[in-house]
């Protein structure tokens, strides 16, 4: 092992007046190894807990859990559909609204913003990354509902209330204004890791693209993202990640209600909503082990969404740091 | 590959052939797409100066002096203040940084001076999972984990799910850090004959000092923010508690707590708390970027 290579080299004239100082290497190794294989534990016993603790609902309901959609706390009867569906209509909008956004504001950071302007714009848009979640809930609440979502609620169903989609009445809470918070509150992850990865294509690629007669936008449109298109990719999904899991600023705007239409305009729950909001009042252990479960569910989600992005960004860094981004 | 490269040269240049129009398209939809990017940047920027223009005037107005000494008063009493959630807070955040930077750091020794191992690649992939986990889903896992088995919510378990959330963002920044150090520096130490923990210890931490502080400062303000893990650990009290055994109140979850309260007076506390918290959180934001910024250039001059 390396160990020998090392300790020919530590045979040398410094350390012999403090032999104490010697003795630490397998010490030191086995705490920083500790370290490592504490991080790796902790990944697997997530998932293990949430998998003990929700075994009565587990036995009880099987997969079924997944898919009915009676949620019941006084029958005891639990079906999760409703929240899965909550959870993956708002991520999706959410991402449909943030994701064009992010790229332009990934594209100016990285190809268009004058010099001076890069470091203090694109700190800003980390800042909206660093709000916490509850001050996002605090504001949507009271200002962005009010003044913002509810008016564009009330043109989309006067214009297009004869779609499901888009039907009344109108409330204030509602799934189109958790998409919007969740939208905002995607948009500095997403812009960030598009912004890197525009960065890593190398320079020689849009020369090679200018020099042809290509202009700025078909360079970045035809060359840049076609290059990056995995890494673009991958943090995209890393948005959905986290749009997911995101919890109390959901909670606060999405008006928690069972309702089972398909209205974006109407109060709904996801995943994590139901769970922040009902975990306080379960009082049978079923119920509370229903709530782990659509947690557990909930962790699977966002851990293979995770495991996607992750390879997808490695790819691109890996391909791209060989070739150097001067 | 071939006829990717030859197409599109073609494309480029056909517009200048064919007269006026297509090479005017073109430069018709440049504009119009960079103008769009730009656009976005506005529409980006727009919500956070919103959240931080009605935080500050909502905040401000419910301010009242002694209000972060004072503690809550019943609803419709004036006065009163968040002395309790700012103990709370500073508990189990506290609690969660003696946990996590001790083993965060160790962690990102490993992995910067190990990466290409297995374990060292299975670690970096871990961190990035464990960061990607809701910390809602944190909130569970240590109520089943630590609440479940002792009966009871406790300060205790609340620090523990932080530092859990704080884990991934110290081990990846101090990483970071430790990487920007020079390698020269490393092999000098090991060529003088120092043992490789004394390395690490006295010349590559050293080194990356302010490192591992913006990583523990990102990770605090991080953590701070959280209300979400709140809700299952340290429940919230309503009262001065200094116990770890104790449900705890911190200022994300009495921001929770007083916004969805149907109190006119509550809500206003709420704007009040969440101006503390913001500028708490935004302000240790701001330092670790000057922290890195200073730090990123003096590494950089003496590489160079």
């Amino acid at each position: 092992m390396t160990a020998d290579v090392h300790a020919d080299r530590r045979a040398a004239p410094v350390a012999r007046k403090s032999d104490a100082w010697n003795h630490g290497d397998p010490l030191f190794r086995a705490l920083t190894t500790l370290a490592a294989v504490a991080v790796l534990v902790l990944v697997l016993a997530i998932g293990a807990e949430l998998w003990r603790s929700s075994i009565l609902s587990r036995q009880a309901f099987g997969l079924s859990f997944l898919t009915t959609s009676v949620w019941d706390p006084v029958a005891e009867v639990f079906g999760a559909l409703p929240f899965l569906a909550g959870t993956l209509v708002t991520s999706i909008v959410a991402l449909v609204i943030a994701v064009p956004i992010s790229l332009g504001v990934a594209i100016f950071l990285s190809e268009l913003s004058p010099m001076w302007l890069r470091q203090p714009l694109g700190f800003l848009i980390e800042l909206l990354a660093a709000v916490p979640s509850v001050v996002y809930g605090l504001w949507a609440l009271f200002a962005f509902v009010p003044s913002f979502v509810k008016p564009v609620a009330l043109a989309l169903n006067g214009k297009l209330g004869f779609l499901p989609l888009f039907a009344g009445p109108i409330y204030g809470p509602s799934r189109l204004a958790a998409s919007l918070v969740l939208a905002i509150m995607v948009l500095p992850t997403i812009s960030a890791i598009s912004r890197d990865v525009f960065r890593a294509v190398p320079v020689a690629q849009r020369e090679a693209a200018l020099s042809l007669g290509a202009t700025r936008w078909e360079t970045i449109s035809q060359v840049l993202v076609p290059y990056g298109l995995s890494g673009l990719l991958g943090a995209v999904i890393l948005g959905l990640g986290r749009a997911l899991g995101e919890t109390i600023a959901v909670t606060m705007v999405i008006g928690n209600n069972l309702d089972a239409s398909a209205s974006l305009l109407h109060p709904g729950y996801t995943m994590a909503s139901i769970i922040a909001n009902e975990f306080a009042e379960a009082t049978s252990e079923l119920y509370i082990q229903a709530l782990i479960e659509i947690g557990l569910v909930l962790f699977v989600f966002t851990l293979v969404i995770n495991l996607i992005a992750r390879l997808l960004i490695w790819r691109v860094a890996r391909g791209t740091v060989s070739e150097g981004r001067s | 590959m071939s006829e990717t490269t030859r197409r599109r040269p073609q494309a480029f240049t056909r517009g200048n052939g064919a007269g006026g129009f297509r090479l005017a398209w073109r430069k018709g939809t440049n504009t119009v797409m960079l103008a769009l990017c730009a656009l976005a940047v506005v529409a980006g920027v727009v919500p956070l100066l919103w959240i931080l223009w009605y935080t500050l005037r909502q905040g401000i107005a419910a301010l009242t002096p002694g209000f972060l000494t004072s503690m809550p008063t019943p609803v419709g009493v004036p006065g009163g203040g968040i002395f309790n959630s700012i103990v709370g807070s500073a508990i189990t955040v506290g609690l969660g940084v003696l946990i996590a930077a001790p083993v965060g750091v160790m962690a990102a020794m490993f992995a910067a001076t190990r990466a290409n191992t297995p374990l060292g690649l299975a670690l970096r992939f871990g961190t990035d999972v464990i960061a990607g986990v809701p910390s809602i889903i944190m909130g569970i896992f240590v109520y089943a984990l630590i609440v479940l088995p002792q009966g009871h919510f406790s300060a205790f378990s609340g620090g523990v799910a932080l530092a859990f959330i704080m884990l991934p963002i110290i081990i990846r920044t101090t990483e970071e850090m430790l990487k920007l150090v020079p390698g020269s520096l490393r092999e000098a130490s090991l060529a003088l004959g120092a043992t490789e923990w004394r390395t690490s210890m006295n010349v590559l931490l050293p080194a990356a000092l302010s490192g591992v502080v913006t990583g523990v400062m990102l990770a605090v303000a991080r953590a701070a923010g959280e209300a979400a893990p709140m809700l299952f650990t340290a429940f919230g009290n309503p009262f001065l508690s200094f116990k770890l055994s104790e449900p705890i109140a911190t200022l994300p979850h009495t921001i929770f707590v007083y916004a969805i309260s149907p109190y006119e007076d509550w809500r206003a506390k709420a704007w009040a708390t969440a101006l503390v918290l913001i500028a708490l959180v935004l302000g240790l934001n701001v330092l670790a970027r000057g922290l890195t910024w200073w730090r990123v250039r003096k590494v950089g001059s003496v590489t160079r």
